[in-house]
């Protein structure tokens, strides 16, 4: 602040109009401080890319397009829980974990003890956001770095759902879910399919291809695709635009001051933590339902993949900046890189190798992007 | 109503066998600027988190407006008028001055069953409440980290009055600035006066407190030594008792004997 901006009358600033100090910036520039510009342009890239290289490969046709869609679509799922957990300055390394446990949740009540499906589902959903009020209690209590807390949930729930499974079970894979759950609403909403009679009339018109016997080859949209828009919408919606929302990125960017101000940081980071939690149940419901199957192993290193696409989605590790649209297309490049790389016919050890260039690259522009925006 | 928004009566505060206040009084006037002098250690943060309801008084009386009061939390203070901005702020770099400004009080307004933070007029209050204080908003949905550190300080006064303050705690809001925005932010002080709030500046810098200060009163080592009006006194009177005129003879003292012994040395 300078002096002679002291002697400019207040009443000279009319609200609405434009202001002298404000430099004109170009949009590039404007668009250089949000959050989403770094995974959007980079969806873009990858999208050009794969049109020129596997164009004609099929990656683009209605049945290519619902593979990487999906893909994305689950890890979509995670990354927007994850996305909000680091935006308000904590992470959760258990999520891959909890994918097996809650899928262990649905499918051994539903298989072996005889419950009705439906209640498996909410039995998984309640069980999975208790463990994550846990997590989230024991950080804002004792204090303790949410990466060594869910780094010791990754190992705990990882071990009980191979413990719990054999004990129960004497198997770590369990399948046959699909059977039981034939009639019911409840499964049908993670497993299911939408716009079937959409499909059908877009192949009886010839707008996509279909198999010898006349059905077309994609017959819907899975419902994970579903949840990843809903969950995105709904979650993108809380954070910009209501009063939670100003508390996630208070509670991530400086706890302290906004516990100063009355903010409830400690209740914003546990009910983000039980929010991970569900969303990895969503994931975990989506894939018993779909394959019919849980297995012990499943959700291997997802939580891994999950902050990839939030940190390529602009988010600050540090927390109190981030986006969760951005998140979003993280997860989308992630999966139409994973399934390019399949439709290419390039070795898949190389997706690994772009994964790790996309994330530090990722940092390395978002740290740009944090000294522009804090000035520093 | 009372002559005095708030008052401390033979106030004492001991953590354990520590004394950090002992007995001291204290008139706050609406429409004043009340400044605490003292160094390091005079007990200066201590009385005012036991004016803010952080620390409650072990000994003696608090009067708020004439009522004898004991605040349960910051909180309670804050809910009866009682605003404290510390040095740190509590500010985030990372978010926009709106959002800022509402943190932790955001204004809704009801879509259908949702409740919305109503951005658009909380950007109009923020920038009014800041162009109040006199600072021109560039932008409101911007990011502070942008902002100088005395727009800062202001954008937190301003927070403090829009949100009811009576009385405003100031922590040395001088302390990191520099000479032109220590001087924006007394004229923010001065502003904050003129519209009838009472202000408790706290501060070792005499220069920054004697021009905007009705009254003083003087700490050192946890007793107060006196409150003052300006009309009674100058400023060289306060630098003499804060820096103790005798501390300073012994310190003149001191200083003589190490060259008289550095002298020794060399010969």
């Amino acid at each position: 602040m300078s002096v002679n901006q002291q002697t400019i009358p207040v009443t000279q600033s009319a609200i609405g109009e434009g202001d002298e100090r404000v430099r004109r910036e170009s949009f590039l520039k404007k668009m250089l401080t949000r959050p989403e510009l770094g995974s959007v342009s980079g969806a873009l890239l990858v999208f050009l890319f794969f049109a020129i290289v596997a164009g004609d490969s099929g990656m683009f046709n209605a049945d290519g397009i619902l593979n990487w869609s999906t893909v994305s679509a689950q890890l979509g799922i995670l990354a927007i829980g994850a996305c909000l957990l680091m935006i308000a300055g904590e992470f959760d390394l258990s999520i891959g974990s909890m994918i097996g446990f809650a899928g262990m949740m649905i499918s051994i009540p539903a298989l072996y003890w005889g419950w009705p499906v439906w209640f498996c589902i909410i039995f998984a959903f309640a069980g999975a956001m208790f463990i994550g009020f846990l997590n989230g209690y024991i950080v804002v209590r004792t204090g303790l770095p949410s990466f060594i807390v869910s780094l010791a949930f990754l190992f705990i729930l990882r071990g009980l759902t191979i413990a719990l499974s054999i004990l129960f079970t004497n198997k770590t894979i369990v399948s046959g879910v699909a059977e039981v759950a034939q009639e019911d609403v409840f499964a049908a909403a993670f497993g299911g399919e939408i716009g079937t009679g959409f499909f059908n009339y877009l192949a009886s018109v010839g707008w996509i291809e279909t198999y010898s016997d006349g059905s077309p080859i994609v017959t819907g949209i899975p419902m994970v695709i579903v949840w990843w828009l809903l969950l995105a919408c709904i979650s993108s919606f809380v954070l910009l635009r209501t009063k939670y929302g100003n508390w996630i990125f208070a509670s991530g960017g400086d706890a302290k001051a906004a516990k100063n101000v009355g903010v409830p940081t400690d209740k914003v980071k546990i009910s983000l933590f039980m929010f991970t939690a569900f969303c990895a149940t969503v994931f975990a419901a989506c894939q018993v339902f779909e394959f019919g199957s849980a297995a012990a192993d499943r959700g291997l290193l997802k939580e891994f993949e999950a902050i990839i696409a939030v940190v390529i989605g602009g988010a600050l590790l540090t927390g109190g900046y981030g986006s969760v649209v951005g998140a979003c297309f993280g997860a989308l490049i992630f999966g139409v890189v994973q399934m390019g790389i399949f439709f290419t016919g390039a070795d898949s050890d190389w997706f690994r190798v772009f994964l790790g260039i996309m994330l530090l690259a990722a940092v390395l522009f978002n740290n740009f992007i944090r000294k522009r925006v804090t000035g520093a | 109503m009372s002559e005095f928004i708030l008052e401390l009566k033979k106030v004492s505060r001991y953590f354990g066998s520590v004394i950090a206040l002992k007995d001291i009084d204290m008139q706050v006037k609406l429409g004043e600027v009340h400044c605490l002098l003292g160094d390091n250690g005079a007990g200066k943060s201590t009385l005012i988190k036991t004016l803010a309801g952080v620390h409650p008084p072990s000994d003696g009386e608090f009067l708020l407006d004439g009522q004898p009061i004991a605040f349960a939390s910051p909180k309670d203070a804050l809910d009866r008028g009682i605003a404290t901005v510390y040095q740190d702020l509590a500010l985030v770099n990372l978010m926009s001055v709106t959002r800022n400004f509402f943190m932790g009080r955001e204004i809704t307004k009801k879509w259908g069953p949702i409740n919305v933070f109503d951005t658009q007029k909380a950007n109009d209050i923020a920038r009014e409440g800041l162009a109040q204080m006199g600072i021109d908003v560039r932008d409101p949905e911007h990011s502070i980290g942008t902002m100088s550190g005395g727009e800062r300080q202001c954008l937190a006064i301003a927070r403090a009055i829009h949100f009811g303050a009576k009385v405003l705690i100031l922590d040395e809001p001088t302390a990191a600035l520099g000479v032109k925005q220590s001087a924006n932010v007394l004229k923010v002080v001065a502003k904050a006066r003129a519209r009838g709030l009472a202000v408790i500046l706290i501060t070792h810098n005499v220069h920054h407190a004697y021009p905007v200060a009705d009254r003083f009163t003087l700490l050192n080592r946890g007793k107060s030594l006196g409150t003052w009006k300006k009309s009674d006194i100058s400023r060289e009177e306060i630098l003499e008792m804060m820096a103790g005129g005798q501390e300073l003879a012994d310190l003149e003292a001191e200083l003589a004997e190490f060259d008289r012994l550095d002298a020794k040395q060399a010969s």
